[in-house]
């Protein structure tokens, strides 16, 4: 039986895969952003995981205004890192897990939330950055001469995309439920698969208009403590507190949601009914400002 | 305008949240920008900036906001900053130099401010308020300044 046994969560600033892929990961500037990934990277080793169900959001990059998924879960073979206007990064092209892939599309659209299966997609540096924070090169590696980017991803991810780019993106409580939903569907799939699900977006930045740069570390911190305590009453916080809080573009915190509501202490059967594990342990947390215009936050827990 | 419509961020100064509303009313604009996401659109947008608007159905007010690199303007005009992310990629800009640009500070204005720990949001909750992203107190930075004859 597959089991999900951990969520990851971390923000994923573009400027941050710039930095990895022009060597500049030893400069004052991202030292400090980078040593807090040290960890991460040596867990990853420790916890190889099978798959990644890796939740993000396209940039405008895949899906253009000609089409605005809510939720498009990604059941290719591969997927090619985009061109996002200045060629795309150098990392590994993404081998997906069509099986399960095609085996969550199946339980979740069951379970009722109806996902847009995806088939052919580039993918952006929203899931590149994660990946390449959680598997690329420790420092002393790259010190020694190392590439930032390995030859090749450590396993098979599942490129799950939120829209969060058009108002209005989904709620704090679908988006809970859905990965609720997400673990059933992984529970029900029969090869013994470990699957990490991952989190990624935020945390507070706005990039537009006379309020660009806000950030706002009280207001995130009380969001990692209550994405790790009490991540059902986190649901609920309405989107304006998010915009007003964490600047226009912290609303992509929403999709914390779905990697934490996948996490064993909060299951839930089909009916509703609870049927709780025990609450997960906090491997790392990490927080930092700036990244570019954003706070960046990092989590790893474990079933 | 539908006003069954609940949109609670009005209220947010210094913001356009990209809804329904602006997503129909910068449809082209932001169709516009994606194709520079193609080397060879690039290549004939900076050959001729006009020319390659042109071949846009875009409003004249759209194209005066990406010719004269005017961010602002084009968000009021239905951009969305993901898309309008794709001109600066053109023009070989940052999201920092982007961002900042739609403040009125300077490059290393708005950079410090970030190393500083960012904008706070104190007093920029609510249109109202006296924070730095109100529009009582635009442009921000030695722009304001001279502009109020404080410098």
């Amino acid at each position: 039986m597959a089991k999900i046994t951990a969520s990851v969560f971390t923000s994923h600033v573009p400027a941050i895969g710039a930095a990895l892929d022009l060597g500049k990961t030893q400069e004052p500037y991202w030292q400090p952003l980078f040593a807090g990934y040290e960890y991460s990277k040596q867990w990853m080793k420790d916890n190889q995981p099978d798959v990644i169900f890796l939740v993000y959001n396209d940039h405008a990059t895949a899906f253009s205004l000609e089409m605005i998924p809510t939720f498009a879960i990604g059941t290719a073979a591969e997927f090619q890192p985009a061109d996002e206007g200045w060629g795309p990064r150098p990392v590994p092209k993404v081998i997906g897990h069509p099986d399960l892939a095609s085996h969550i599309a199946q339980s979740v659209i069951q379970d009722d939330f109806d996902l847009t299966i995806v088939n052919k997609m580039a993918v952006d540096h929203g899931l590149t950055v994660p990946l390449s924070l959680m598997c690329g090169a420790s420092m002393p590696e790259i010190a020694a001469g190392a590439k930032a980017a390995p030859v090749a991803w450590p396993c098979p991810v599942i490129p799950f995309a939120v829209n969060v780019v058009q108002y209005p993106v989904p709620s704090g409580r679908r988006c809970f439920e859905l990965g609720q939903a997400i673990r059933r569907a992984v529970d029900s799939y029969d090869p013994d698969l470990n699957v990490h699900i991952w989190g990624t977006g935020g945390m507070s930045h706005q990039l537009q208009g006379p309020r660009a740069g806000l950030i706002n570390k009280a207001w995130d911190n009380a969001f990692l403590d209550q994405l790790i305590a009490d991540p059902e009453g986190l649901s609920k916080k309405p989107h304006i507190e998010y915009v007003r809080e964490a600047g226009s573009e912290g609303i992509e915190l929403v999709m914390w949601l779905i990697a934490r509501g996948a996490m064993a202490d909060v299951a839930e059967n089909p009916k509703g009914v609870a049927q709780h594990g025990m609450a997960p342990k906090v491997a790392h947390r990490f927080f930092h400002v700036p990244a570019s215009n954003t706070a960046v936050g990092h989590l790893i827990l474990e079933a | 305008m539908n006003m069954a419509l609940e949109k609670p961020y009005l209220d947010v100064p210094g913001t356009v949240i990209f809804d329904a509303e602006q997503s129909r009313k910068g449809y082209w604009l932001n169709q516009f920008c994606m194709s520079l996401m193609k080397a060879e659109n690039r290549t004939r947008f900076k050959a001729d900036e006009r020319a390659y608007l042109d071949e846009w159905p875009m409003s004249e007010e759209q194209k005066q906001g990406v010719l004269t690199r005017d961010l602002n303007r084009c968000m009021a005009a239905g951009g969305n900053i993901y898309f309008l992310a794709k001109i600066g990629a053109t023009d070989g800009k940052s999201f920092q130099q982007m961002a900042g640009s739609m403040t009125g500070m300077t490059e290393a204005e708005y950079r410090d401010m970030m190393l500083a720990g960012g904008r706070s949001a104190e007093g920029n909750r609510y249109i109202g308020e006296d924070g730095d992203a109100q529009a009582h107190r635009q442009p921000q930075g030695q722009a304001g300044k001279i502009k109020t004859g404080a410098a």
